[in-house]
C-alpha cells in the first residue's frame, strides 16, 4: 500500500509543489533544478521507448501469429521496422556509433517513404473536412443554419473571388474571427486553465488518484 | 570670389552649428541597478529619453574597476531605443518609464570575445552618447548583479492562481460535509450508454489518447478518465483496447487499467496486450488506428487527450464505422471537427471534469464547484474590466496582463 499508494502521493505533491514554485523564482538554483528534472525526463522517456518499441512489434507480432484480419500489413509494419533498423545501424557505412548520416537508405526511404506517406495521411484531410462539413450543414436546426451561413461566408472572404464580389465578405471574415470566433476560443481557453488548476490540486493534494489505478477511496 | 565667399559661408555656419547640435546632445545621466526578476549576471542601465536626433547613438561601457578601462557593452540607436515602459512586468507603466530609456547588459566586449557579468560583483557603467562622430560620456555608475528570489512581474499570475486554488480548495472541504448539485455533463453520461452498448453487442471499446505525453494535463485527466472507464468494463465484462501514442502513457495506462480491474474483483479480464502503443509519429499513429477502427469494428471510441490534425482522420474514419463516439480534449482548434463527427464531446475544461464527475466523490465533485467558482469570478472582472477600460481606467486590465 505504502508503495503503490503512499509514496506516488507523496512523491506527486513533492514534485508539483516544487514544479509550481519553481515558476515564480527566477533564481539559478531553481532554473538548475528544473534543467535537472527535465534532465530525469528525458532518461525516462528513453528508455520508455524501449517499452514502446516492444508493445509495438509484439502487437503486430501477435496479429500475425493470430492470423487476425490485416495481418499481412503487420508483416509489412515489422519488416518496414527492421529495414529501417538494418540501415539506422549501417548508417551510410559510418556504423551505428558515428552522428547519424544526412545521406544514404536511412534517409532516403524517410525522405521518399515516410515523409510522402505521412504527406499523403495529411492532404485526406481535405476530403475529410468536406464530408464532416456536408453531414453537418445538411442537419436541419438552427445551429446548423448558422454554422451553414457562417462558414460559407468565411469560405468565400477567404478567396480571391469574395474579395471580388464585394468587401462585405473580407470585412463580415475579419469580424467573424476576432469577436465571436475569438470570444469562444477565450471562454474556451479560461476553462480550460481553470480545469488544469483544479485538476492539478486534485493530484497535488493526492484526492485524484485515478492514475494510480482507481483509488479514490 | 563668390566661390571663396560660400565656402567661408559654409565654415562660419558649421562652427555654430555643431556646437549647438552638440550641445543639445548633453551627456546622458545614467543610472545602473540589478535587472530585476532574472537569475542573475545582468544589470540595467537607465538614462532619460533625449530628442531623437537622427544619426544619434547610445552607447553603454562596463568596467570591473572604476578607473577602468570601459568596454563597450551595448549600442543602441536612439529611435530604437527601449524605454521602460515596452517592459511593464519589470519597470511599471507611467509617464516616467516613458521617458526613460533603457538597455540590459549581460556581457562586454573584450579584443578576444565577450566575457559575461559575474553574480555579486560590482560593475561600473557609463553611457555616452555619440552625434556624427562626436561622442560625449556621461558620469561612471555603478550596479551589482544579483540573482532574484521571487519574480515580482508574475506577482500577479501569482495571487490570481493563489485566490483561485483557495476556492477550489474551499469547494472540496465544503464538499465533505455538505451535497453539492453538478449540472449534468451529456458526454459523460454518455459513456455509460456507449458502454452499455458494447456490451450488448459483445463487441470492444476502444480508447484513444491524444498526442502529448504524460507530463501534459490534458493526458493526465484523460489517464483519469481511463480508469473510471477500465471499472465499468471490467464489471460489464467487456474487452478495452487502449491505443497510445507515447510508450510512457501506455505503460501509465497499463498500470491503470489492470489496478481498476484488480479493484473490481476481474484481474482475470485484464490482458496487457489490450494496450498499446499503435505508432510514435503522428501519421503513423492516426493509420493504424484507424485502420483497427475499420478491421475489428468496435463498438464504441472514446478519444480523450490533446489532439492534432489528426482528430478530423480519427473521428471522421470513426464516424463512417458506425460506433458510437465520445470525444474530449482541451485543443480549442479541434473542437469543431469533433463536435462535427462525434455524438458526444467534453470541450475544454469538460474533459478535466470528466474523472471527478464519472467517480461522484464527494471532494472530487467539490472541485467542480470550484472551478465553476472561479469561473464566475472571472467573468465578473471580464466585464468589470471591459467597463472600466472603455471608461478610460485600464487598471484592472494591467492588473491582469501576463508578463
Amino acid at each position: 500500500m505504502f508503495l503503490t499508494r503512499t509514496l506516488p502521493t507523496l512523491l506527486a505533491f513533492a514534485f508539483g509543489a516544487v514544479a509550481v514554485l519553481i515558476y515564480y523564482i527566477p533564481h539559478g538554483v531553481a532554473q538548475e533544478i528544473e534543467r535537472e528534472l527535465s534532465l530525469w525526463l528525458r532518461i525516462l522517456y528513453a528508455f520508455a521507448y524501449f517499452l514502446g518499441l516492444y508493445s509495438i512489434l509484439n502487437l503486430h507480432w501477435t496479429r500475425i501469429q493470430r492470423r487476425q484480419g490485416g495481418w499481412a500489413y503487420s508483416g509489412v509494419a515489422i519488416a518496414s521496422f527492421l529495414v529501417m533498423f538494418l540501415f539506422v545501424v549501417y548508417n551510410d557505412g559510418a556504423g551505428p556509433f558515428a552522428p547519424q548520416a544526412s545521406a544514404g537508405g536511412y534517409q532516403w526511404m524517410f525522405t521518399y517513404i515516410h515523409v510522402a506517406c505521412s504527406s499523403t495521411m495529411f492532404s485526406m484531410l481535405a476530403f475529410y473536412i468536406a464530408s464532416a462539413a456536408y453531414r453537418t450543414f445538411r442537419a436541419r436546426s438552427s445551429d446548423a443554419a448558422i454554422l451553414l451561413v457562417a462558414a460559407i461566408i468565411l469560405m468565400v472572404g477567404r478567396v480571391p473571388i469574395g474579395h471580388a464580389i464585394s468587401d462585405f465578405f473580407p470585412e463580415a471574415v475579419a469580424w467573424l474571427m476576432e469577436v465571436p470566433n475569438l470570444a469562444a476560443k477565450r471562454g474556451i481557453i479560461l476553462g480550460v486553465s481553470l480545469g488544469a488548476i483544479a485538476t492539478s490540486l486534485r493530484i497535488i493534494f493526492g484526492i485524484e488518484r485515478s492514475y494510480l489505478g482507481g483509488g479514490d477511496e | 570670389m563668390r566661390r571663396r565667399a560660400n565656402r567661408g559661408l559654409t565654415a562660419l555656419c558649421m562652427a555654430i552649428l555643431l556646437p549647438a547640435q552638440l550641445l543639445a546632445q548633453t551627456p546622458p545621466k545614467s543610472a545602473a541597478s540589478d535587472t530585476p526578476n532574472d537569475a542573475g549576471a545582468s544589470i540595467t542601465v537607465t538614462w532619460p529619453r533625449g530628442e531623437a536626433v537622427g544619426g544619434t547613438t547610445y552607447l553603454v561601457y562596463v568596467a570591473a574597476d572604476e578607473s577602468g578601462p570601459f568596454h563597450l557593452a551595448a549600442e543602441v540607436e536612439a529611435p530604437l531605443a527601449a524605454v521602460l515602459a515596452d517592459d511593464p512586468g519589470n519597470f511599471g507603466r507611467g509617464e516616467e518609464q516613458d521617458a526613460t530609456h533603457y538597455v540590459n547588459v549581460s556581457d562586454y566586449a573584450l579584443d578576444d570575445g565577450r566575457q559575461s557579468l559575474e553574480n555579486d560583483q560590482i560593475y561600473y557603467v557609463r553611457v555616452a552618447v555619440r552625434t556624427d562622430g562626436m561622442e560625449l560620456r556621461g558620469a561612471i555608475t555603478s550596479a551589482v548583479p544579483e540573482a532574484n528570489l521571487i519574480n515580482t512581474a508574475k506577482l500577479n499570475n501569482f495571487v490570481i492562481g493563489t485566490a483561485l486554488s483557495l476556492i477550489i480548495l474551499a469547494s472540496i472541504s465544503l464538499a465533505r460535509r455538505k451535497e453539492m448539485f453538478i449540472r449534468r455533463i451529456a458526454g459523460l453520461e454518455a459513456i455509460d450508454e456507449a458502454l452499455g452498448r458494447a456490451t450488448e453487442m459483445g463487441k470492444a471499446v476502444m480508447f484513444v489518447h491524444g498526442l502529448r505525453e504524460m507530463d501534459k494535463i490534458s493526458t493526465i485527466a484523460a489517464v483519469n478518465i481511463l480508469g473510471q472507464v477500465a471499472r465499468k468494463t471490467a464489471q460489464y465484462d467487456t474487452l478495452l483496447k487502449v491505443t497510445s501514442y507515447d510508450p510512457v502513457v501506455m505503460s501509465v495506462s497499463q498500470e491503470t487499467v489492470k489496478e481498476a480491474y484488480v479493484e473490481v474483483g476481474r484481474p482475470d479480464a485484464y490482458n496487457e496486450d489490450n494496450i498499446f502503443v499503435a505508432g510514435t509519429d503522428q501519421f503513423s499513429y492516426a493509420a493504424a488506428v484507424e485502420g483497427m477502427m475499420v478491421r475489428e469494428r468496435p463498438a464504441a471510441h472514446i478519444m480523450m487527450g490533446y489532439f492534432y490534425a489528426e482528430s478530423l482522420l480519427l473521428a471522421e474514419t470513426g464516424s463512417m464505422t458506425g460506433a458510437i463516439q465520445i470525444a474530449g480534449t482541451d485543443a480549442f482548434t479541434q473542437l469543431p471537427f469533433f463536435v462535427t463527427t462525434c455524438d458526444y464531446t467534453l470541450m475544454g475544461e469538460e474533459l478535466y471534469a470528466a474523472s471527478a464527475y464519472l467517480s461522484r466523490e464527494p471532494r472530487m465533485l467539490g472541485s467542480l464547484k470550484g472551478q465553476d467558482i472561479g469561473k464566475a469570478f472571472l467573468i465578473a472582472a471580464i466585464l468589470f474590466g471591459s467597463l472600466l477600460a472603455t471608461a478610460g481606467w485600464p487598471f484592472i486590465t494591467h492588473a491582469l496582463a501576463a508578463h
